[in-house]
């Protein structure tokens, strides 16, 4: 392990709130008879690599966007339900930036870096502005003004929303505005086709190799920089909210090239999805965290009564109240069945753990509205909550109006990604990485409605401004496909695709996806040990070789195989969980999502005997693990070398969450 | 559960293609349809054969990616929801279940149930957009819109651009995305400098495409995911007709 100086986050200098004012003041400009020179290659097409796509084109560079879907208005930003934050103050209730920048740096358990979240708080009011001129469809107000409501971790309503389809609008906006420019001739869109590797020339990132994913073909884009707003990681875990195509490859190839990859072990674990029903499931559904605020959590008090309900012998309205256990409100009773992301999902974890879940696979609590319709009547939950029960009923074939919910967390959105400076440039120069992909703002804990805001800030408002900095160092089109390092990229890309094809095992891609999935859920999910990350870390390596030496990959390799496409992007995730697994070992405390069982309050503790915070909540060391852990690649298997940037907090102090 | 599948199979877009019987067994009735095709694949793959091709990504009903014809119905006959929406509970054992692509010359067949529904983007393209350079947007707050306006608008806006409107009408017509996508902008007071440019834009692009004409079956209302209601093609025939009598007195 060791601590490396050459980490420069480029933090203009100056007071917090005057920063990115000044920055831009004295930003340095390409002219516009220049920027049509510059070939700039964007990875996704999502809310960043859209909207960053659509906007580089309007200033004038020539952009090409490459998007694995089979358009770009299907990324997976389109998936997000709940809201998008800005600090507007249109309900005149106190809000304002240094409010979003404070809310969103607590909630980030005090590990993201100042200066972006600032800047974050800062655009966040232009993009409403953006969104709304494209059309964007926000819920009004009678009055015909936008409305707002509010969201986990804030006291002000700064949240805009287009009912559970907010992440859909925003993209479809943003794809608009791409589809405009494609049709200009600004932006040449390459759908089904995915990055298999970044190519560095001279040590800067000066384009990628890439596969026709419909005719099999690899190809070569070479450009005077590259932008990848690629996602994140949460389908490590196999089971999660993400689609089935979200993976990791883009990055961990920009990482083999090079790039440090920062925090991979921060995951958000979202507290409310609809419970795993079996081994052949594909994904986990989110049912919106709002259900919290009626219905009531619990887990039987016996384990003999939880085993009835799992094998269908009772159901959960047979139990009396007196042997329920309403674990949230009898652990955090001012909180409840509110308690925070983080809590509310190793609490269900640990019910389950100790043999009394309620879900057939066992992993399950129950969300009860019985309580609440008794109270309210069935019609005020239905107008609150309609929606909602019905997807569930849905899902589950299950009347919630009538019997119990079941849910479980799941992985949600992944906090860490490759490292970027303040201008979004990674240590690799050239590479500049947008929106989840990168790891800069969310800390260890992301806040409801702030993932939209940061891919939105990034793509409009941050690269347009930022990129120019490192454009007027480099001359436009100085390097081409013909340089020797694209053909050796390109013959390494066909070499592994052929390595694949040749293997011919017995097993599925799938097998070894949900094998690694289980190991790192149980291992590095909601709650991590040092034993059991090095249990992980030893049982990785077995399952790489067992994929390298035992997958079937039937097909050709020159058309659409789909099969192929999921083992590169499992092949990665391999590799990648060792990654993640070195970090959490890494982190030797508990903050935000990430709880090591080693690091929890004890009864001794000054914190508990005061009554500030409870016996067993998550404890930082702020001494000593302060900083962002940013991992070089060391070779295939080999520990990571680790590379500290120590976050100074100029602006807010940093102090310990409580719940009671 | 066990089921009969007779799923289209074609290995390429000039390939002729043919329908292919598989046997599921032993399929969980909590399964949802496309877990239920993950399972008959993992067969297939072990088995030595090649897969059952098939789009799909969010599987919550949201991206617009999946797109199977099930017994003749496109996303099944299930209102309101998407392929992947559908759970195998609403299936009895022992049933024969037809697997389709989403069939229409605008949307050429990639391989077995995967199609290529490009046209779709390129009609965006051509008009489906409000032209704001970003930065140059004034507050959000400086232009109310009508509560009602605002509530039609986002009810077209909720396409997710899938294609079951134009593969469950015989004539495979566009009309009900390309309304709803009109409805969505033309509503808008953002939308208003530019709604004759915008139909006329969409709507021949639309021709161009190989698209079909309407003839008022409603057959895209009944199977779309988000239930948009044919009120956008009334709408959208009304806003062209204004917009091409300006077009030809201009």
């Amino acid at each position: 392990m060791s601590s490396n100086g050459s980490l420069d986050s480029a933090i203009p200098p100056g007071p917090l709130a005057e920063k990115w004012t000044n920055y831009q003041a004295k930003a340095k400009l390409i002219n516009p008879a220049n920027k049509r020179k510059f070939n700039i290659i964007v990875i996704g097409s999502g809310l960043a690599g859209g909207s960053a796509a659509a906007t580089l084109s309007e200033l004038g560079y020539n952009v090409k966007c490459f998007c694995y879907q089979d358009s770009p208005r299907r990324a997976h930003s389109i998936a997000a339900q709940g809201g998008i934050n800005a600090a507007k103050n249109y309900q005149n209730d106190g809000d304002s930036v240094w409010r979003l920048f404070y809310d969103t740096i607590k909630g980030g358990d005090f590990r993201s870096r100042e200066a972006n979240v600032h800047r974050l708080a800062e655009v966040s009011t232009n993009i409403i502005d953006q969104c709304v001129a494209q059309g964007v469809p926000f819920a009004r107000e009678y009055g015909g003004l936008l409305a707002n409501r509010s969201f986990g971790g804030a006291q002000v309503s700064r949240t805009f929303y287009a009912a559970g389809q907010t992440g859909q609008q925003l993209l479809i906006g943003c794809y608009q505005a791409l589809e405009k420019e494609i049709k200009k001739g600004g932006v040449t869109m390459y759908p089904r086709t995915e990055m298999l590797d970044l190519v560095k020339v001279d040590g800067h990132a000066k384009g990628i190799v890439v596969r026709d994913l419909t005719t099999g073909e690899v190809s070569s884009h070479a450009a005077d920089c590259v932008i990848m707003a690629t996602g994140g990681y949460g389908n490590v875990f196999y089971l999660s909210t993400n689609a089935m195509g979200c993976n990791v490859m883009a990055a961990f190839r920009a990482h083999k090239r090079g790039a440090y990859f920062a925090n991979p072990c921060y995951t958000q674990i979202h507290p409310t999805c609809i419970p795993v029903s079996g081994d052949y499931q594909s994904k986990l559904t989110l049912m919106s965290e709002s259900l919290r605020n009626d219905g009531r959590i619990w887990v039987p008090k016996s384990k003999e009564t939880a085993a009835k309900i799992r094998e269908g012998k009772l159901s959960g309205n047979d139990v009396p109240d007196e042997e329920r256990d309403y674990y949230l409100e009898r652990k955090y009773p001012s909180f409840g069945n509110l308690a925070p992301r983080d809590i509310s999902s190793r609490s269900a974890k640990e019910a389950c753990d100790e043999g009394r879940g309620v879900a057939s696979t066992g992993l399950g609590v129950f969300l009860d509205f019985r309580d609440a319709i008794a109270r309210l009547g069935e019609d005020t939950i239905r107008s609150r909550y309609g929606n909602l029960f019905q997807m569930y009923e849905k899902i589950s074939g299950d009347n919630p109006y009538k019997s119990p919910m079941m849910i479980y967390p799941a992985v949600h959105y992944t906090m860490g990604g490759l490292w970027v400076d303040y201008n979004l440039q990674s240590n690799l120069k050239g590479l500049h990485v947008l929106g989840e992909a990168n790891f800069s703002d969310h800390g260890a804990n992301r806040l409801g409605a702030s993932a939209l805001m940061q891919g939105l800030a990034d793509g409009y408002f941050v690269i347009p401004s930022t990129l120019p900095s490192y454009l007027a160092e480099v001359t436009p089109g100085s390097v081409t496909t013909d340089a020797p390092e694209f053909a050796q990229a390109e013959a390494e890309v066909n070499e592994r695709i052929e390595k694949l094809m040749s293997i011919n095992g017995t097993r599925t891609v799938d097998s070894f996806h949900r094998e690694l999935g289980l190991l790192v859920w149980d291992k590095c999910g909601m709650a991590r040990s040092e034993e059991g990350l090095k249990e992980a870390l030893e049982k990785i390596p077995a399952i790489r070789e067992a994929f390298w030496s035992d997958v079937r990959i039937p097909g050709k390799a020159d058309g659409l195989n789909m099969e192929l496409e999921k083992a590169g992007r499992v092949a990665d995730f391999i590799d990648f969980a060792e990654l993640m697994c070195h970090d959490a070992l890494d982190r030797a405390e508990s903050c935000g999502g990430h709880f090591r069982v080693e690091h929890q309050f004890t009864p001794e503790d000054e914190a508990v005997q005061s009554g500030f915070t409870n016996d067993g909540e998550a404890k930082r060391h702020d001494d000593d693990f302060c900083y962002v852990a940013a991992w070089g690649y060391k070779g295939p298997g080999e520990k990571p070398d680790l590379h500290k940037e120590e976050l100074d907090f100029e602006s807010v102090e940093l102090s310990v969450r409580s719940y009671k | 559960m066990n089921l009969t599948l007779k799923v289209w199979r074609q290995e390429s877009p000039n390939d002729k293609g043919n329908i292919e019987t598989y046997e599921a067994k032993d399929i969980p009735a909590e399964a949802s349809f496309l877990e239920m095709l993950d399972i008959v694949n993992e067969e297939i793959i072990v088995a030595g054969g090649d897969p059952i091709h098939f789009d799909h990504d969010c599987r919550e009903g949201i991206c617009g990616a999946c797109s199977l014809t099930i017994n003749g119905v496109p996303h099944s006959k299930e209102n309101g929801i998407t392929t992947c929406q559908v759970h195998m509970r609403k299936f009895r054992d022992g049933d024969t279940i037809w697997i389709e692509p989403f069939r229409a010359r605008a949307f050429p067949i990639v391989k077995d149930l995967v199609t290529d529904r490009a046209s779709f983007d390129r009609i965006i393209a051509s008009g489906g957009y409000i032209s704001v350079r970003t930065g140059s947007a004034v507050d959000a707050n400086s232009l109310p819109v009508n509560f009602e306006d605002a509530s039609e608008s986002f009810n077209a806006a909720a396409c997710i651009g899938c294609g079951a409107c134009v593969a469950a009408c015989k004539n495979a017509s566009a009309m009900l995305f390309v309304g709803a996508k009109a409805a969505h902008l033309n509503l808008l007071p953002q939308g208003e400098p530019e709604k004759d440019k915008r139909v006329l834009g969409m709507v021949r692009q639309m021709d161009a495409e190989g698209f079909g004409n309407c003839t008022n079956q409603y057959e895209c209302e009944a199977v779309c995911p988000k239930e948009i209601s044919t009120d956008v093609i009334a709408k959208l025939n009304r806003d062209y007709a204004t917009a091409a009598t300006r077009e030809a007195v201009e």
